[in-house]
């Protein structure tokens, strides 16, 4: 807040009416409808429905199936989380000490933020193609038996990567914004006490990283959740057999292929519920414990 | 600062890698968009440019029949650029506003709209999906334009970053600008905005990038193929790649897929300092 505000009737609410008037409508409507659809039993052909209470709950939270995708929608999640902001830092501090080329790298590295995540899915999808597939072809010719098509752990794979590919750009950049925000003197001074680059990267470079990685950590995180929807529509699909649907991915399958109306609102409004903690727990618990 | 010679070297072996891993999907996707289909049909996918890149690329861009269906990639684009503009500029101009009236204004119900305001980044457009289809059905927004961009433009992240931005800006502006007899509106088109230019261009270069990138709400609002935009049109081609028996049309999916990445890539490389300060500063 301001210290010094104007006291107006009429003209902030005219500046704020576009917004609010837009979140009403797309927003404040859209999502009370699910959580009263979730209440709702509709008959096999959308003719009639009748008020069930929370029996699409208990159907979603009993079906092995959604089980199944709420299981894989967190190791999927991790996974893409660590695996990306592994090897994103690891390029950062090496792209923060170069001296010559260093544009040129960060241009490279930064540049497929850009990309769309069914872009990446489609290019994902092309190099592991049976037909044509370069990755295909490299796995299978080590003796691997990759089939990402019938097997669910390769298939896991397979989204896991391109996940991983199209986040290691949004994560290279913080990390290197980050990087150049540590004072030259405080590394100078680090490099004066310890010869080991890897044991000055852990003692002082990483701590000084911790807001930069926590913050990642969120974002990676919603990023597995509702971005990958992209990707997985256009290489695995979910499959084998819904092996590698997200919950989001579901909601989607459920509501529009399988119209599903009640248990797939009853899905949104369980992701509501689970995002909203998730945010929450951001807010009250991370920016506590790290150390500015 | 020192640097042993084997650092210097690892530190580019691993960097080189790095843009490699980066690079060559779409960089294969090129090289594969410039054969016949009959020869990456045969011969796999392709590292080096061959001779049919003009043929392939103005088949897609002009005739509609390449894209398998009834709109040219170049109409595409054209739908793109809408949905990424408008998603840009509608949002830019309203969280500005929205912004401001919650910086500077005391007025009864500021709290209860921060609130409903902030609400919107717990429940991304991913999760209420269906229901929000729905609403758009019952407007008869189903598509258009205004459905297509609308209902994207209903979260409120750029509003929080104007917010952190005004807060920064320093109270003596406005009191300087009172005593001088400034209204409130007069404050804002005169001072606040000229004053935000950067802030708002740094803003508008991200949102154009996610707005050209969105899936799956233009997925289930369009079915009229006039309003593909080209990240939906790729779908639909990859889609039909093997139908009719005939060999697929990889050559040109590929195009299209290029064609796709090429706007919002030289958007964020050309800009690339004004975004990365806007990303970096938005998200603290």
């Amino acid at each position: 807040m301001k210290r010094v505000q104007f006291e107006h009737s009429a003209v902030p609410y005219l500046f704020v009416a576009p917004q609010i008037l837009i979140i009403s409508i797309f927003f404040l409507w859209p999502a009370a409808q699910a959580v009263y659809q979730s209440f709702l039993l509709e008959d096999a052909f959308g003719m009639s429905s009748q008020f069930v209470w929370f029996r699409n709950f208990e159907d979603v939270l009993s079906s092995s199936s959604w089980t199944r995708s709420a299981v894989f929608t967190v190791v999927f999640s991790v996974l893409v989380a660590v695996i990306s902001i592994t090897l994103s830092l690891f390029l950062a501090v090496r792209a923060d000490e170069v001296i010559r080329g260093a544009k040129s790298y960060r241009t490279m590295l930064m540049w497929g933020y850009a990309i769309a995540p069914p872009v990446a899915g489609l290019l994902g999808n092309m190099m592991f193609n049976p037909l044509m597939g370069d990755l295909y072809k490299a796995f299978n010719s080590f003796g691997f038996e990759f089939n990402h098509i019938q097997n669910a752990n390769d298939a896991t794979f397979v989204v896991i990567l391109i996940a991983v590919w199209k986040q290691v750009s949004v994560n290279f950049i913080f990390f290197l914004s980050g990087l150049q925000g540590i004072p030259k003197s405080v590394q100078e001074a680090a490099t004066l006490d310890c010869k080991s680059a890897e044991r000055r990267f852990w003692t002082i470079t990483f701590p000084l990283l911790a807001p930069t990685t926590f913050f990642l950590l969120v974002i990676n995180l919603t990023y597995a959740f509702f971005e990958t929807f992209g990707i997985i529509d256009v290489s695995t699909k979910g499959s084998p057999g819904g092996a590698t649907a997200t919950l989001v991915y579901k909601v989607y399958v459920d509501g529009f292929i399988g119209a599903d109306l009640g248990g797939s609102s009853a899905q949104s409004v369980l992701l509501m519920i689970m995002v909203s903690v998730l945010t929450v727990f951001q807010f009250r618990f991370i920016e506590r414990k790290v150390h500015y | 600062m020192y640097q042993s010679k084997w650092r210097i070297f690892t530190n580019h072996t691993i960097l080189i890698l790095g843009s490699l891993f980066m690079i060559m999907p779409v960089w294969i996707a090129f090289a594969s968009s410039t054969h016949t289909r009959e020869f990456i049909f045969q011969n796999g996918l392709q590292f080096w440019p061959g001779g049919h890149m003009i043929e392939n690329y103005g088949a897609i861009l002009f005739d509609p029949s390449a894209t398998k269906g009834r709109v040219t990639a170049l109409e595409m684009l054209f739908n793109s650029m809408v949905l990424g503009l408008g998603f840009a500029i509608g949002k830019v101009i309203i969280s500005m506003m929205a912004a401001y009236a919650i910086v500077y204004f005391r007025f009864k119900l500021a709290v209860p709209l921060f609130w409903v305001i902030f609400s919107t980044l717990l429940l991304p457009l991913e999760v209420r999906i269906v229901p929000s289809y729905e609403v758009v059905a019952n407007l008869g927004l189903l598509n258009s334009y205004t459905g297509l961009i609308l209902p994207l433009i209903a979260s409120a992240t750029g509003t929080f970053f104007f917010r952190q931005f005004y807060r920064s800006v320093p109270d003596e502006l406005l009191e300087a600008a009172r005593l001088d007899g400034a209204g409130p509106i007069r404050f804002f088109i005169d001072i606040l905005v000229p004053l935000s230019v950067t802030m708002i261009a740094a803003i508008f270069i991200i949102m154009f990038v996610v707005g050209w990138n969105q899936y799956l709400w233009p997925l289930l609002m369009t079915t009229d193929d006039q309003l593909y935009t080209i990240v939906i049109g790729i779908k639909q081609v990859y889609n039909s790649l093997y139908e009719g028996g005939q060999i697929p049309q990889f050559p040109k999916a590929f195009a299209l897929t290029v064609m796709a990445t090429i706007p919002p890539v030289l958007v964020v490389v050309i800009f690339q300092r004004m975004f990365i300060k806007g990303l970096v500063e938005t998200e603290k």
